[in-house]
């Protein structure tokens, strides 16, 4: 047995798991339209490759992978590019972007997929093929993962851990992929093992899903260790995961690698799965889709579904008011449930009055330190929301502002109901705005002092070259009578 | 709305709600063992300090509702009742309630922002202020000579009147604290004085069962995790070391460890004073460091001091030293431990 | 009373030297002063406050030839970071030089442009890109929105777009709150 360690605070939520695993993975209908956003992932946008009127095929890249951190995007069905153009896409601010329209034919006609025998690829090449498969991390973070798939020279991987915790309540999409599919899992870890030359390969499973831990013991059988962790939100932060299972606390900003760990999504492990062995691009992702709705479950939807297509398919009840876009916890207000399902999407909630009151008041904070408990990044969320609230931004980063992982546990424990997380992330895109700010601002500066320096330059050699002139003019006056 | 969309009680209101009802068994030996006129006292001061506190918050434009049914300022107005003697004069308790909500309250921010326990701030006016009033304590029933009835002790109250041929003296006395400061200072030897009728078994008849039910209060608290324990364990750990070692190099001049735990307000203090957050540090360590900072001063004060109890003055001096404290003691963030 | 007169002053003498020795030990000396004013200027370049670029208007500053108060672009928020730096009163920006505007870039209409060069020679930053006769375009990444190139334009082809929010300029904003709480 592993000696499991544990984290810092830490809070017990109302699970609310089991309405939505009471049915297999379903696969809806095809839509009428896709609306597919080239901006899926951290980094980097991709670049168009198609345009209105182009027919592609499933599985074909319509958006190409631009500068290092970046993904490809793939038409998940065959069909017929309808626009490229800015659309409404699942983002907090509710703000449009650019996003390719796809009518599907119904045809499902597939391009050219090309496994690979990854036993016989060296990584570089292995991690060409996730990039322009489009894997990222699935748990939410959407992260290119080829990039977590190259340590770096000279350092050593000890160990690969699949984190299948999924800690926070109402999703439950991971769970049913590691019921109902666990062996593609295990042989996306086997090939993360070989690119990484992991040491070891441990899974963590929150003990709360013991059909999925059974599962995976049995498709993992001897060569990978399938963990049961103890439940606590949030035990499924990649972080926090790490050092359940292994002990080492990796710090914010350096990367885990170094410290000889790297950390997966189950699902993702199954998108490299399939991206190597079967050549197949990420399509689609399994969607919970619970909270307000008639028949809660978990949908295979492809990229660019719109959302209430699969509302839809869910059945959502009376006094339904929006929806949520992950859990609880850390997702966010829909702007409208039209919206589509990117890779990002895990858990589409549907909202009611019952299920999430208003909130009371907020009220001043009373300093009692019960956000300090529950936090697992072990902040003082006090002194941050009072800096945060000031706007004294120096001093929030001071006090490590930047390691909030915005779990939301101090929000959810504050007795004085202060939206405590509201502030940081406040505070995180204001400091990074100024950022923004200070980059523009040098770069004019250099720009102006070159031009400077250049007209300046400029003067002088045109001062010179007029002395020059006028000296010869000179020289060629005092010569003249001479010649007389 | 914002995630996380969920939220957990307790709220504000609860957490002061337990709070006060962790103080009925301390109110109820209190009636049992010195009469009811507490009970006048601690109406007096709540009603007082609800009054100032809906007349604060208009004046600061502050939503009247949700800050008055906080519970904040009735637990001033029964922390600062219990404190003070408990037929002390009407315009005692008002004025003590006044400057805790008024001034150290609502002058330095409100709910969250003051520097200073309000309560503890209302007894060091009165103490300072009116030192006579201040030590006027009811002498426990068991051993008063006489004891006036409910009315009578009412008429006190608000008319200053005592019923004919009642003498002030007959039914009041100094507190355990501060006889045992004269005492010691007419040169009495430390037994003589602790066999004296109002020492009781440990800390004061009547008094010891009072400090017993705000520990009783107090482990309530802690086990309903309204307050954590390394307040009153720090606060009561170092008033038993300190004092136990004065005991034993001097034991002439100084009382027993467990007469200094069970008198005065040391209870009261470890439990529902010190804890208050908003006044007290944030972090594990900066909470040791207040609370034994206090017990350290709470022991000096009484010993070395002009004042019967050291609690308040301890309270605040500690107090002023938070911001100090918090900064020095800040817990370092995940993966970032040396 | 003659002893307290003595007290005061005394001390009045005693603080006065302190702070004076202060002000010599901790004099910013003046070329870091200038870089630390430069560094809070926007660097938009415009010359509103009166100064041709930001550096000079910053030394003019240094040397107290000029207000803290003259860069538009800069705004209040500037202003207040230029009084805590140099320890003066915050006064709020003189509008005789302007009054702030939204962010924007500027934006050559190319079918109109002759490709004369006079926004060219113009711009500060060398934001415009192009070659006699031929038209220009405006590298909007680089511009700072100084509008120097709109005047000498003879054809009026440039015009000042302000920058739209987008998905990766967006932020957070600060939670909305109960009036008058914490
Ligand atoms: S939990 Fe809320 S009231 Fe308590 S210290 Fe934290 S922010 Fe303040
Ligand atoms: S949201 Fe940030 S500050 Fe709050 S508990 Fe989570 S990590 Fe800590
Ligand atoms: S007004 Fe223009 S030139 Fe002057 S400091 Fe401000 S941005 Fe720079
Ligand atoms: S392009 Fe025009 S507005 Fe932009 S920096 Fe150059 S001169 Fe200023």
């Amino acid at each position: 047995m592993r000696a499991l360690h544990r984290f810092n605070g830490g809070v017990h939520p109302p699970e609310h798991k089991g309405e939505s695993t009471l049915r297999p993975i379903q696969q809806p209908p095809l839509p009428e339209k896709l609306v597919i956003p080239l901006h899926q992932h951290i980094g980097n946008s991709a670049k168009p490759l198609v345009e209105a009127g182009d027919t592609v095929l499933k599985g074909q890249m319509i958006g190409k992978a631009e500068g290092y951190v970046s993904g490809a995007i793939h038409a998940p069905t065959s069909g017929k590019i309808l626009s490229v153009g800015h659309e409404a896409v699942p983002h907090p601010s509710g703000l449009k972007d650019l996003c390719i329209v796809l009518a599907p034919d119904g045809l499902e006609s597939w391009t050219d997929l090309q496994p690979i025998d990854h036993l016989n690829m060296d990584p570089s090449t292995l991690r060409n093929r996730l990039r322009d498969a489009g894997v990222v991390g699935l748990g939410g973070a959407v992260f290119p993962s080829f990039i977590k798939l190259n340590p770096g020279a000279g350092k050593r991987i000890r160990t690969l851990v699949l984190n299948g915790a999924e800690c926070e309540p109402y999703i439950t999409c991971d769970d049913m992929l590691m019921r109902e599919r666990a062996r593609e899992i295990i042989e996306g870890a086997a090939i993360m093992r070989h690119m990484l030359h992991a040491e070891e390969v441990v899974i963590g499973i929150e003990d709360n899903k013991p059909q999925a831990i059974s599962a995976m013991r049995e498709a993992a059988g001897q060569s990978m260790e399938v963990v049961a962790v103890p439940t606590i939100y949030p035990g499924g932060g990649a972080k926090q995961l790490i050092r359940v299972l292994t002990g080492i606390e990796v710090p914010a900003g350096e990367r885990s690698t170094d410290l000889g760990v790297q950390c997966f999504n189950v699902a993702t492990a199954a998108s490299v799965y399939r991206a190597i062995r079967h050549g197949e691009p990420v399509l689609s992702r399994i969607v919970t889709v619970t909270g307000n709705v008639k028949n809660p479950g978990n949908f295979e939807a492809l990229i660019g579904t719109p959302m209430d297509h699969l509302v839809d398919q869910a059945g959502p009840l009376e006094g339904s008011d929006g929806a949520i876009m992950g859990g609880p916890m850390m997702g966010f207000d829909l702007p409208s449930t039209a919206v589509p399902v990117v890779k990002a999407t895990n858990c589409i909630i549907v909202k009611s009055d019952a299920l999430f009151p208003t909130k009371p008041q907020p009220m001043p904070c009373i300093r009692c330190a019960r956000c300090a408990e529950s936090c697992p990044a072990e902040l003082q969320p006090q002194e941050l929301y009072w800096f945060a609230k000031a706007g004294n931004f120096g001093k929030a980063q001071e006090y490590a502002l930047f390691d909030c992982i915005e779990c939301g546990c101090c929000t959810y424990v504050c007795p004085s109901h202060i939206p405590l997380v509201q502030f940081y992330r406040y505070a995180k895109s204001e400091i990074w705005a100024q950022e923004r700010e200070k980059k523009a601002a040098d770069l004019a500066r250099i720009r102006h002092d070159l031009r400077q320096e250049r007209i300046e330059r400029e003067k002088r050699e045109k001062a010179e070259r007029l002395a020059q002139k006028s000296a010869q003019a000179k020289t060629a006056e005092h010569s003249q009578p001479e010649q007389k | 709305m914002n995630s996380p969309y969920l939220a957990k009680s307790p709220s504000v209101a609860q957490i002061m709600a337990k709070v006060l009802l962790a103080l009925i068994p301390a109110v109820a030996a209190y009636v049992w063992f010195f009469g009811p006129a507490v009970l006048v006292t601690m109406a007096l001061a709540s009603a007082t300090a609800l009054a100032l506190e809906a007349v604060m918050l208009k004046l600061r434009k502050k939503p009247v509702k949700p800050y008055l049914l906080d519970g904040s300022a009735l637990l001033t107005a029964w922390l600062l009742a219990l404190s003070i003697p408990p037929m002390g004069p009407w315009w005692l308790i008002v004025t003590g309630t006044a400057f805790a909500i008024v001034i150290a309250k609502h002058l330095y921010g409100g709910l969250g922002s003051n520097p200073f326990n309000p309560a503890m701030v209302g007894y060091a006016v009165l103490i300072i202020s009116f030192p006579v009033q201040m030590t006027q304590w009811l002498a426990p029933l068991s051993i008063a000579q006489s004891h006036l009835d409910f009315m009578s002790q009412l008429g006190y109250m608000f008319f200053h009147a005592l019923p004919q041929g009642a003498q002030l003296d007959a039914f009041t006395s100094a507190t355990p604290l501060d006889t045992l400061k004269t005492q010691l200072h007419l040169d009495k030897p430390m037994a003589a004085i602790m066999s004296m009728p109002v020492y009781g078994a440990i800390g004061g008849t009547g008094g010891q069962w009072v400090a017993a039910a705000y520990l009783a209060g107090g482990l309530y608290l802690l086990q309903q995790k309204i307050i954590s324990w390394h307040v009153p364990a720090a606060f009561i750990a170092t008033i038993f070391i300190v004092s136990g070692t004065f005991h034993l190099i001097d034991p002439a001049h100084h009382a027993s460890p467990w007469f200094e735990l069970a008198t005065g307000a040391t209870m009261i203090c470890a439990f529902f004073i010190l804890t208050d957050p908003v006044t007290g540090p944030t972090t594990p360590r900066g909470k040791l460091v207040f609370a034994s900072g206090a017990g350290f001063l709470t022991f000096a004060i009484r010993t070395y001091g002009g004042y019967p109890d050291g609690v308040a003055f301890a309270v605040l001096l500690m107090n002023i030293c938070v911001p100090l404290i918090d900064a020095y003691t800040q817990p370092a963030v995940f993966g970032k431990k040396k | 009373m003659l002893d307290a007169i003595f007290v005061m002053s005394g001390l009045a003498l005693f603080l006065g030297g302190v702070l004076g020795y202060a002000s010599i030990r901790f004099h910013v000396q003046g070329n870091a002063l200038v870089e630390k004013i430069d560094a809070i200027l926007p660097q938009t370049q415009c010359a509103q406050c009166g100064f041709p670029g930001c550096r000079p208007y910053a030394e003019a500053i240094a040397e107290g030839r000029a207000d803290i108060n003259q860069c538009p672009p800069g705004g209040d928020a500037n202003i207040h970071k230029l009084a805590d730096l140099l320890g003066v009163e915050f006064k709020s920006l003189n509008a005789s030089h302007g009054e702030p505007k939204p962010k924007s870039v500027a934006f050559i209409d190319e079918s109109t442009c002759i490709g004369c060069t006079l926004c060219l020679q113009a711009c500060p930053v060398d934001a415009i890109c192009g070659a006699p006769k031929q038209m220009h375009t405006i590298i909007a990444q680089e511009c700072t929105g100084c509008e120097l190139c709109i005047a000498p334009c003879p054809v009026d082809c440039i015009f000042m777009i302000p920058i739209q929010e987008n998905i990766s300029n967006w932020k957070w904003k600060q939670p909305a709150y109960l009036k008058g709480a914490a």
